[in-house]
């Protein structure tokens, strides 16, 4: 009877989860979804202390408290734009549980089923690889770690490392005796070690720019992870959850890598992300500049204007003023929209949470998809600390971006670009927007400009 | 416990399940999404309690103490930063409200 109400509660987790997610394909239900998750959340975890035959609640209570503190109050604090790595650690943290689990269940004196013992390794392996990964992806977007590590066979090393784990984890399946005392000690040890050495040295070679990709296979893997220990804990809502959210995730990776032009294996193979200051020959004429104040004249009296923020802006602390500036030029009868390329910011949305923050309602943003068409009738296209995805360079063949989709600022009819240099994108391609005809240079910090084009407009 | 073939179905229609809920997600919720999703695995805290409560051993309980504090930091974590996320996502009619109930303020 007991154990009755224990699977009910556990089922009932499950089905708020997958209805969690469900609600979050509109602005409009997400909130919700979220609190539906975070309910099923509450009553797995309530209903876990009542499990039958449960010793150390002592331990798990602490263990429980300081964990919970510390990420809560953690996640309070952190700035909207640190949120990629937020995602970062916090993923980390549960493939680090899941491979913990693991080498729990391996420890514990008596055998497990066969079967149970090589998805239990295959999840240790895999949460082990998503925990350091995850902490090295963190130490990247947040600049402990500047550089990325490249050097001369490093995919063989690396193949060469994974096939130590592997090597490791069928041992340890295949003899686990639950004696910890001798060799099968040392061996899990072993094993645990070169998994997450894997996990380090596969991160260490991608760039920044390839991160958000990173992070969502990442994701995707803790719940794989996390499915593979219900599997050995005979835990319905552990699997359900860990698959789902492995396939979603999953889904989502390939969705986030399309959106930047790039597949999965190139991310995690090539290092392109990490290379920079190719050069592209063939762009031609001069960068043209223009004050503030002449911009602003020519926004005030537009009919259409299209913002595109990029991360920049969000860097420069920009978004606010932006949004002063839109409401501004709405307030005199302009139709203004934001424009966002799907990987604006530092992963795809990310752009988005960010103008909500400032209070940009989403009705107001609009997609790659839905703005395009809707550039050559802009009277003018506003470029904020954007630049490789507004590159008409990716439509040529050659071009290192080619084929990445863009927004086709190019097509406004007049284009204003805020920026603070004249350099090259993350991606370190000149961008051939700059030199056309109908393209004027703002340069500044994006707060500064954003400023004066306010009072320019005031002004006229 | 769940094994064989009812393993395999569980596992082949929950990967249905996630893919199909995703599919339909706008680019704007991408973020939100993905952190969501980052708190959904982390019910693996529920299952570090499984393994802790069945531990006997000082080791076996210290392994099972740090999987509670890392599964907890992941389910709180997840939980909180999502729920900030999603806290500012407004329309415009949903601005208006906001301001029309603060008394036309400056909302």
């Amino acid at each position: 009877m007991r154990n009755d109400l224990i699977q009910i509660a556990y089922v009932a987790a499950a089905v708020l989860f997958i209805l969690g997610l469900k609600s979050m394909s509109s602005p409009r239900t997400a909130r919700r979804g979220i609190i539906w998750a975070g309910v099923g959340m509450a009553v797995a975890v309530v209903i876990t202390f009542a499990t039958p035959e449960m010793r150390n609640f002592v331990w798990m209570t602490v263990a429980l408290v300081i964990g919970g503190a510390i990420a809560y109050v953690a996640a309070r604090r952190v700035a909207m734009t640190d949120m990629p790595q937020m995602v970062a650690i916090y993923n980390g943290m549960g493939g680090g549980a899941a491979a913990l689990i693991a080498a729990v269940e391996f420890m514990k004196p008596g055998t497990m089923p066969t079967s149970f013992a090589i998805l239990g390794i295959i999840g240790a392996l895999i949460g082990s690889v998503s925990f350091s990964g995850s902490m090295i992806a963190f130490a990247k977007l947040q600049g402990i770690i500047k550089k990325s590590f490249l050097f001369p066979g490093q995919n063989v090393i690396n193949l060469l490392v994974l096939a130590a784990a592997v090597v490791l984890a069928v041992i340890v399946a295949l003899q686990h005796t639950g004696n910890m005392g001798g060799s099968e000690g040392l061996t899990l040890v072993a094993f645990y070690v070169v998994a997450l050495l894997y996990g380090v040295l596969m991160t260490l070679p991608i760039g920044g720019a390839d991160m958000p990709v990173v992070i969502s296979l990442y994701n995707a893997l803790t719940g794989l992870a996390v499915g593979f220990e219900g599997y050995v804990l005979g835990n319905g809502a552990l699997i359900i959850a860990g698959i789902v959210v492995g396939a979603a995730g999953t889904l989502l990776t390939q969705l986030m890598a399309k959106a930047m032009n790039r597949s999965i294996a190139n991310v995690l193979f090539a290092g392109f992300g990490a290379t920079a200051g190719q050069e592209l020959a063939g762009v031609e004429g001069t960068m043209k500049e223009s004050t503030p104040d002449d911009a602003a004249v020519t926004l005030a009296f537009a009919q259409k204007v299209i913002i595109v923020p990029g991360y920049g802006m969000a860097v420069a602390q920009a978004q606010h003023k932006v949004w002063e500036l839109a409401k501004l030029l709405t307030d005199r009868g302009i139709q203004v929209k934001f424009a966002i390329h799907p990987v604006a910011g530092r992963m795809p949305g990310h752009m988005n949470v960010l103008l909500a923050e400032a209070g940009v309602p989403y009705d107001m943003i609009y997609d790659l998809d839905e703005i395009n068409g809707e550039f050559p009738t802009a009277d003018a296209a506003i470029v904020i600390g954007a630049n490789d995805v507004v590159n008409p360079a990716a439509r040529e063949k050659g071009s290192p971006i080619y084929g990445m989709p863009i927004l086709d600022v190019d097509k406004a009819q007049q284009a204003f670009v805020i920026k603070r240099g004249r350099g090259a994108g993350f991606a370190g391609i000149e961008n051939a927007l700059f030199y056309a005809d109908n393209t004027r240079m703002v340069y500044g910090d994006a707060q500064d400009v954003a400023g004066k084009l306010i009072a320019g407009v005031k002004k006229v | 416990m769940i094994t064989g073939f009812a393993a395999i179905y569980i596992f082949i229609l929950a990967a249905f399940v996630g893919y199909e809920v995703i599919s339909r997600v706008p680019v704007i919720l991408h973020t939100p999404l993905m952190s969501c999703s980052n708190f959904v695995h982390g019910i693996v805290v529920v299952g570090a309690m499984i393994a802790l409560g069945s531990a006997t051993t000082t080791p076996e309980r210290i392994v099972g103490f740090l999987a509670v504090l890392l599964g907890a930091a992941n389910a709180v974590g997840g939980y909180a930063v999502t729920e900030r996320m999603l806290d500012m996502f407004k329309s415009s009619g949903d601005q208006k409200k906001s301001a029309a109930a603060k008394g036309g303020g400056d909302a």
